[in-house]
């Protein structure tokens, strides 16, 4: 558990971040989103001391990040970045290795542990190991990058907008293995976002940050049904909130029982998309398909619409 | 040949006639035709009397080595493939070589040794132009960087091996090292000890400087503004402003003096190799760390590295290609500037070339000289490869 209390970032007398606190959970996603320059890097940087704050402070699992030498504290936390970071000179494997290098592990352990993570991946380390980071592509580059984040199994990662550099297509695929990622190793992830789309749909909690000042910090649904401040329901947007609600809910939890004529969603699928279908199809409602393959219930439109305005 | 000859059809069909070949070739030819092959002096510093090739050697020789030169010209107006063009350029070299040492046999009297036999403005040009040939195929052929090397190596051993035959010994300029063996042993170590030591001083001093200016970028321009007039500043004035300080410095402590610290010799030579090493180096070394991809640090310091770790591990093998390439070109500008200091007493091969000027021997003069100029080309192929091998994998 991360916990940051009151803590400030001045740049002489200009006030970056301003007395926030906020207590992050384990094993869970927590997405800081804001405009630039509302503090939502510094605040990030400040938990692993690439900044030292000028007031307040960071416990993680309770002690104090300034009780050990900062470069000591990083190699416990994993760091990813936009545009990946990688060392252009070393290979995709010495890449990966970097923090268990610096940490001390042997060669044979630091060899295993980049096959393991080349394989979750997605990259084949045969093919992989050895080659540099320019000859792949910016998808496999940013991969890498996560990859060697988390090379030294770090309970906490930080990701400093990650996937901002890279186009629509390879950015969902990229979410969605950080969410398969994320289930995998029960890392607690810290994410920074500009995107808005991007934090309701990583996040299990979101923290949105306006000149410095947190201005609200709680789960998606609240945020669109309950928003703090009227820059809160600006940032969400107010012309789509209702469909941003139904895209937090899955057609398996509304699911009621009966077998409807209409198109088949599968149970992941989001309430906004199985909607969607059913409007394509000019349908009443929808059949809800469970992972097995077989009709676990039904959906209707009105229950559908039922769910997209606040309780 | 065949294969040869295919190809020259080949060429012939497309047209293709190379330019730099058609230079070469006219050059070549106006060279052969027009101008003396060899020059005979009746002593080292008087005029001498030009002859052609045909008028010294036999018309058989003369032919052998016409259809040499002929064959180098098609190959240099003709062939696209690199290799034969290299193949025509040596085998033409190497022709004219042995024709310039028969010559001086031929006409070098028994006995006689004040008699001078020297290669003519005819076989210079021949010269050129033929390297010029060889250099362009090597290129064309884009060898890979240790190949370079050995190439470099395969060229001055067979440079040396031609030299010490003594096919060539009664040429001038063989002649003049014959009377200089001893001399020219010693001032060709000075030479490379001049070079190299300025340069390892300006690197030990230059590199700290250059990361410094990097890090405090307020500094950055005082230092880089500061060694920019250094380099303005002409290298025998440099050698007059330290001449009054270092000579004061050997007056008034006598250990100075017997460390060789002086107002004229090897120290103010040495000392301002190094001031003018500074700025290539101290300049390419920010350039080089300004390069260096800010994501790459940003993610170095994230991971845990120290500022230490992030120098040695990321900062510096980065910018090292750029870094050595500022290094060569302190290197072979130095290897060029040392000739200037043997006018201050400093020693290296500008002694043979001030000497050979002052006493109107061009012999000595290009003892000196040719020497030089085979030091600063080796210079830069090594250092070239090291860059390229450096920086493979960096992009």
């Amino acid at each position: 558990m991360i916990t940051i209390e009151n803590l400030s970032k001045q740049y002489g007398s200009t006030t970056v971040v301003d007395g926030v606190s906020m207590q992050i959970e384990r094993n869970s996603i927590t997405v800081i989103v804001g405009t630039s320059g509302s503090g939502k890097s510094t605040l990030l940087r400040m938990i692993n001391r690439l900044v030292e704050p000028t007031g307040g402070r960071v416990l993680l699992d309770g002690r104090d990040t300034r009780g050990e030498p900062a470069h000591l504290l990083r190699r416990r936390i994993g760091y990813a970045i936009q545009g990946h970071g990688l060392f252009p000179h070393r290979t995709v494997g010495e890449n990966i290795g970097t923090v268990p290098k610096l940490l001390g592990w042997d060669a044979q352990r630091v060899r295993a542990r980049v096959h393991e993570l080349l394989e979750v991946f997605q990259l084949d380390p045969q093919r992989y190991a050895q080659a540099f980071p320019h000859e792949l592509s910016g998808g496999q580059q940013q991969r890498v990058g996560v990859a060697r984040a988390l090379a030294a199994e770090p309970a906490v990662l930080l990701m400093d907008e990650p996937f901002g550099a890279l186009d629509p297509i390879i950015r969902a695929k990229a979410q969605e293995d950080l969410l398969a990622i994320q289930r995998r190793f029960g890392t607690t992830v810290v994410l920074v976002t500009h995107d808005m789309d991007e934090a309701f749909h990583l996040g299990d909690h979101v923290a949105v940050m306006s000149q410095g000042r947190l201005l609200q910090y709680d789960r998606p649904a609240v945020l669109l049904t309950h928003p703090a401040d009227p820059f809160v329901s600006r940032m969400t947007g107010l012309a789509d909130r209702a469909l941003r609600l139904l895209s937090l809910t899955s057609a398996g939890e509304l699911a009621g029982p009966g077998e409807l004529a209409g198109p088949e969603v599968p149970a992941t699928a989001s309430l906004r998309d199985a909607l969607s279908q059913i409007l394509w199809c000019g349908a009443q409602g929808a059949q809800v398909i469970g992972a097995d393959g077989k009709p676990c219930g039904q959906l209707t439109v009105a229950a559908i619409l039922a769910h997209a305005r606040p309780a | 040949m065949a294969e040869a000859l295919g190809m020259w059809a080949g060429a012939l069909r497309a047209q293709r006639i190379d330019r730099l070949g058609t230079l070469l070739t006219l050059a070549g030819a106006a060279a052969l035709y027009l101008l003396p092959f060899v020059v005979v002096k009746a002593n080292r510093i008087v005029p001498g009397e030009p002859h052609t090739l045909a008028a010294v050697l036999p018309p058989a020789v003369t032919l052998a080595c016409t259809v040499c030169l002929a064959l180098a010209a098609a190959a240099a107006l003709l062939a696209a493939n690199a290799r034969l063009r290299l193949a025509a350029a040596l085998l033409a070299l190497v022709a004219v070589l042995l024709c310039l040492a028969a010559a001086g046999d031929a006409l070098s009297p028994a006995g006689n040794r004040v008699v001078r036999i020297a290669p003519g403005a005819g076989f210079w040009v021949l010269l050129l132009c033929l390297g010029l040939l060889a250099t362009d195929a090597i290129t064309r052929l884009a060898p890979r960087p240790g190949r370079r090397v050995l190439l470099l190596f395969a060229f001055l051993a067979a440079a040396v091996l031609a030299l010490a035959s003594g096919a060539f010994d009664h040429l001038s300029i063989m002649r003049e090292y014959a009377v200089n063996q001893e001399r020219f042993g010693r001032e060709l170590r000075q030479h490379v000890a001049l070079a190299l030591g300025s340069l390892a001083a300006a690197v030990v001093v230059g590199l700290p400087l250059g990361i410094f200016c990097h890090r405090v970028p307020r500094v950055r321009e005082a230092i880089l503004g500061t060694l920019n007039v250094i380099q303005t500043v002409p290298a025998i004035a440099l050698f007059g402003i330290l001449m009054a300080p270092l000579g004061a410095l050997a007056a008034a402590y006598p250990l100075a003096e017997r460390l060789g610290i002086r107002g004229i010799g090897a120290a103010p030579a040495a000392i301002a190799l190094f001031l003018y090493s500074l700025l290539p180096i101290v300049a390419n070394t920010v350039l080089g760390l300004k390069r260096v991809s800010r994501t790459a640090v940003e993610a170095a310091r994230g991971m845990g590295m120290t500022d230490t770790q992030v120098l040695a591990r990321i900062e510096m093998p980065l910018s090292l290609p750029v870094i050595l390439t500022g290094i060569r070109v302190v290197l072979v500008q130095n290897i060029g500037m040392v000739t200037v200091a043997a006018l201050i007493g400093g020693g290296g091969l500008g002694t043979f070339v001030f000497q050979g000027i002052g006493q109107t021997a061009i012999d000595l003069v290009l003892l000196g000289a040719i020497p030089i100029v085979v030091l600063a080309f080796s210079a830069a192929v090594l250092l070239d490869a090291l860059v390229e091998v450096l920086d493979r994998g960096g992009h």
